[in-house]
């Protein structure tokens, strides 16, 4: 590794608090371009969806447990599920699925 | 301490403690994933108690893993978190102009979904304390959680290991499908991110990406294409 680990942390560190407290502290008044508005709302989607798939196919031992974790945790997110339980599920039917199959 | 303020912040514990077991689970995972990418307990520790943040995280170890240049740790923490701007700029609405500066400072940096999620929740204005609270709790879970993925993740075994593995996975999908079912553009942002980040691997030029500019090209193109055809109407402020 020719990059300092620390340096890393620093720098990632600084740019969470930038991004968290810029806003705060700066802006008293609301948003009103529309566009930078819905850019913003929709980037995390956008984000999440990317980093999710496929790597969560990728990330287990076999990419059989991966889909089937997949499946469980969309359908349990569609039914409103709270964040900790369909992490656990997914863990639970990846769990299962290496055991058993 | 004011009794307003200290009720303010016992609330905030109480409502913080499944944030914090929450947040130990999903750390333990990230902590694997760190572990992977060959970080000691203390780095994960440091890692996550000054970012708190498991999407901006995750990308950061992959910036970390493909040893890439510091200025693309800026980039891809930029990007992963850019969700907190918005947050944050909601939040700012809801402090009393008479709440003093220096809360703005230290809420500041801990707004993640979840805490966001109850502080939006309280009605009228936010009492900080009330926030400082849920942190107290939460911050712990996050960080120690994340060091001890890293240490017992050498202990358990492989199955066990890659059943955890998926834990961050599920807590994203419990973050964006949700709104999907309700907003068809969200829907098809998350649809379109699963497509093209499996696309991605076989379409030159972006298959040389590493995965933390492959994450932010792909949103800059699915984030800007929904906003500019689908403009969010007013009024509809759910962050």
């Amino acid at each position: 590794m020719k990059h300092n680990i620390y340096i890393y942390i620093l720098i990632s560190g600084l740019v969470s608090y930038l991004i968290r407290v810029l806003p705060l502290t700066l802006i008293r008044k609301p948003i009103r371009n529309v566009f930078l508005k819905s850019f913003l709302y929709y980037v995390p989607y956008a984000t999440l969806a990317v980093m999710t798939f496929p790597a969560i196919i990728e990330a287990t031992s076999s990419p059989v447990s991966g889909w089937l974790a997949l499946a469980a945790g969309t359908i349990l997110s569609w039914q409103n599920r709270s964040l900790p339980t369909v992490a656990a599920a997914c863990c639970i039917v990846v769990f299962i699925a290496e055991t058993f199959l | 301490m004011q009794k307003e303020n200290s009720d303010a912040l016992r609330r905030g514990i109480r409502d913080g403690m499944p944030i914090c077991i929450g947040y130990a689970a999903v750390a333990f995972s990230l902590g694997i994933a760190m572990r992977n990418a060959g970080m000691n307990a203390f780095q994960g520790f440091l890692l996550s108690m000054l970012n708190m943040a498991s999407a901006g995280e995750y990308a950061g170890v992959q910036v970390i893993m493909a040893d890439a240049a510091y200025i693309e740790m800026a980039l891809v923490t930029l990007i992963a978190n850019a969700r907190y701007l918005l947050m944050s700029t909601a939040l700012s609405q809801r402090f009393s102009e008479k709440t003093a500066f220096i809360h703005r400072l230290i809420v500041g940096y801990c707004i993640t979904d979840e805490l966001f999620g109850i502080a939006v929740s309280q009605k009228g204005y936010l009492n900080p304390f009330y926030y400082y609270g849920a942190m107290l709790v939460a911050i712990p879970g996050w960080s120690f959680g994340t060091a001890l993925g890293i240490i017992a993740g050498n202990i358990l075994p492989a199955h066990i290991v890659s059943a955890l593995s998926v834990a961050l996975y599920g807590m994203f999908l419990a973050i964006i499908i949700p709104p999907a079912r309700t907003d068809k553009v969200v829907a098809a942002s998350v649809i379109s991110g699963f497509a093209l980040s499996w696309c991605a691997k076989y379409i030159p030029l972006l298959k040389d990406l590493n995965a933390g500019m492959k994450t932010i090209v792909l949103t800059l193109i699915i984030a800007g294409a929904a906003a500019a055809f689908f403009p969010r109407k007013e009024e509809s402020d759910e962050a």
